[in-house]
């Protein structure tokens, strides 16, 4: 008897399968790929393929966080790839991307403080996201459509900021978001680890978490039991948007240059991916943060031994397409009963 | 019951075909040589594979559902049908088919998973995105030019209609899917399943429909109509990219929005799709013409026509409601009693 609990416990939580699918992952990069866990010191920080992961993964955990209570209120937000341009379109466009040389000497220039075009570009993404929350929670919009506008004006918005010019970002201080290090670890994954922090800290330790769920699975009934269900939809997707802010100030800081075009391409599909496998189901409800960090994890562990494995990195999407397919089939709800079904009948049996 | 002069089911698409005599109309206003049937014309030659891929979208979104996979799909058919033909050096008549049978099965197997696993439409069509884009890079990461004499006869066909002013052979194309599409949508069992599902998949199921069955026609059939759009794309461009039809996905989702057809599915008509396109071809040839404006004002107008259609369709929606609750009120509905 106590098999039949232990397994449907185990088919029951949400959070293993993730756990399970990073763990394979990182078994099969011990076995096939050399050096993987290799970590070492090189220029006062720490080196390696596992750092690697870490930094490349932070916008997307970012963007994860934010996504996660939005789909949680059985919301999307497929806008956040275009903010994510547009954040970084605005700081590279504050700060400038003018080369001053002095005696053959770069010297730090910028044309407003840091600070300012920091916070300037997390407010244009809060912008954006009060404009996705007013549309979804006031006038009334499917998500996906309401983020849908946002999507498609954003990349133009982006552009027009940098005036369809790739802005090369030369000031120094500012690469260190995206590039540095503190204590040997990259201080984007800092960031990050700030903003899991403090979620989960007003998701677990306060009652918005289970208002979030609570919308998600019934918006109706609670409205009833006195919990106003538009204004945590709204907030859902400001907060979502000021993720992707600073995901967008991140990764403008790692490669030092804005691009409207391209700046978060396709992004938004590998977060949602990160928030699914991370056991989060699209209809809403129960949601899982830590799952989400692990999914955006998975993912880049994918792309990253994919690349070691040497084959074309495009080739990447082709294993993230099977990947989402398998994850897809085996959270499905048809899919665990055939299994649940399959043993019960053994266990009977024996 | 009064009669309206106009059925509100049409008023969504009235808007559309209005604004876009409204749009076609201010660039005649402002550029000499804009009002033409040859410029007309264009606007089809231009944007003939959109049509034939929006026109497959709108089936999916009728039906309640979304499919992210067709840009991807579009350049993975670019790309099969160039390397076959020239790296290869297949007739065309063993290409063309080979590459639709392939998107019918991509089609079908995708909605394979939605139906049978009841997964989102949303998250099947963002794994074949992936996995579209990704097999375009296995065949080739550089573009393929197209050389093949069929090919190009067929690229550089001009067909004239009325005078001196020509069309392209895609354009005979999406007229042909535009009068296929009209047809499945309004006088098959399918076309009126895909509404009934759309409506309300329960009851549909209820009714006796076969729901199962549909589903993954539609987006068997909305991949087959990719596909068809991706050969006419290889007629239009020549070559085979695997950067083709990036965010392709989202100008057919808007163009069917504009269309008039509801993203809540039950909603929608074919012809409505093909203004839409139209509105969208309008606007870049209108930034053309100009010459001062940029590329992005295409977006950001894009994005604002989404939203005024959206806010239309809610005002729409939440009319279409009141008088439903107005019936309701004085008949209240029988409880079902199962015999």
């Amino acid at each position: 008897m106590t098999k039949i609990s232990l397994w449907k416990r185990f088919a029951g939580s949400k959070i293993i399968i993730p756990l399970v699918t990073l763990a394979l992952l990182l078994l099969y990069n011990l076995i096939f790929t050399k050096n993987f866990f290799v970590v070492e010191i090189r220029d006062g920080h720490l080196y390696g393929n596992l750092i690697d992961i870490l930094k490349g993964a932070a916008p997307i955990m970012l963007i994860s966080i934010g996504l996660t209570l939005v789909i949680a209120t059985k919301g999307i937000d497929i806008s956040v790839g275009s903010v994510v341009a547009i954040s970084a379109a605005t700081v590279a466009f504050m700060i400038g991307g003018d080369l001053i040389m002095k005696n053959g000497v770069q010297v730090p220039y910028t044309k407003v403080p840091l600070y300012i075009a920091i916070s300037m570009a997390i407010g244009v993404a809060i912008m954006a996201g009060i404009w996705n929350g007013m549309l979804v929670s006031r006038v009334g919009m499917q998500p996906i459509i309401a983020t849908l506008i946002l999507m498609v004006a954003g990349r133009g918005i982006a552009m027009m900021i940098t005036k369809a010019q790739i802005i090369t970002v030369y000031y120094e201080p500012f690469s260190f978001i995206g590039n540095g290090y503190w204590w040997g670890l990259p201080f984007s994954f800092f960031i990050v680890l700030f903003v899991l922090m403090a979620t989960l800290l007003l998701v677990r330790k306060t009652a918005i978490g289970m208002f979030i769920e609570s919308v998600g699975i019934n918006p109706t009934a609670t409205r009833f039991s006195g919990i106003n269900a538009k204004n945590i939809i709204f907030w859902c997707y400001v907060f979502t948007s000021f993720c992707a802010g600073i995901a967008g100030v991140i990764y403008c800081s790692n490669v030092k240059s804005a691009d409207g075009n391209n700046a978060g391409l396709l992004m938004e599909l590998d977060a949602i991916l990160a928030v699914v496998l991370g056991g989060t189901s699209l209809n809403g409800g129960k949601f899982y943060l830590i799952g989400s960090i692990i999914g955006a994890l998975i993912i880049r562990t994918l792309t990253t031994s994919i690349w070691a494995l040497g084959v074309p990195p495009e080739l990447a999407q082709v294993v993230k397409a099977i990947v989402i397919f398998i994850v897809c089939i085996i959270q499905s709800e048809k899919f665990r009963l055939l299994v649940i079904g399959m043993f019960g009948r053994k266990e009977m049996a024996a | 019951m009064k009669r309206r002069l106009i059925n509100p089911k049409n008023v969504p698409l009235l808007a559309t075909i209005g604004l876009f005599i409204l749009m076609f109309g201010i660039g005649s206003a402002t550029f000499p040589g804009f009002f033409s049937l040859q410029n007309f014309y264009y606007l089809l030659i231009d944007n003939a594979y959109l049509i034939i891929m929006a026109i497959g979208m709108t089936f999916v979104i009728i039906s309640g559902g979304i499919d992210l996979s067709v840009g991807s799909l579009l350049a993975l058919t670019t790309m099969m049908t160039s390397s076959m033909l020239e790296k290869g050096h297949f007739s065309p008549l063993v290409v063309i088919p080979l590459v639709l049978l392939m998107g019918l099965a991509f089609g079908t197997f995708q909605g394979y998973l939605i139906q049978t696993f009841n997964m989102a439409p949303f998250i099947v069509t963002l794994g074949g995105l992936y996995l579209a884009r990704g097999l375009c890079y296995v065949v080739s990461i550089d573009t393929i030019a197209i050389n093949h004499p069929f090919f190009k006869a067929v690229s550089q066909l001009q067909i004239n209609v009325i005078g001196n002013n020509f069309i392209s052979a895609n354009v005979v194309i999406a007229m042909a899917i535009i009068i296929v599409g009209m047809y499945l949508a309004h006088y098959t069992n399918f076309g009126r399943t895909v509404y009934a599902i759309g409506g309300n998949e329960q009851s549909a199921v209820l009714m006796g429909l076969p729901v199962a069955r549909t589903k993954i026609q539609i987006y068997a059939l909305s991949s087959l109509f990719t596909t068809i759009s991706g050969i006419a794309f290889t007629f239009y461009m020549r070559s085979g990219y695997a950067l083709h039809g990036q965010g392709m996905e989202m100008d057919a989702i808007a163009s069917v929005v504009i269309g008039g057809t509801l993203l809540t599915g039950g909603v929608g008509n074919v012809f409505g799709t093909v203004f839409g396109v139209l509105i969208f071809g309008t606007i870049q040839s209108y930034i053309n013409f100009d010459g001062n404006l940029n590329a992005w004002w295409t977006r950001i107008v894009i994005g604002m026509l989404v939203f005024l259609f959206c806010l239309l369709q809610r005002v729409f929606e939440a009319s279409r409601k009141k008088t439903k609750k107005g019936s309701q009120d004085s008949h209240p509905p029988r409880p079902v009693v199962a015999h």
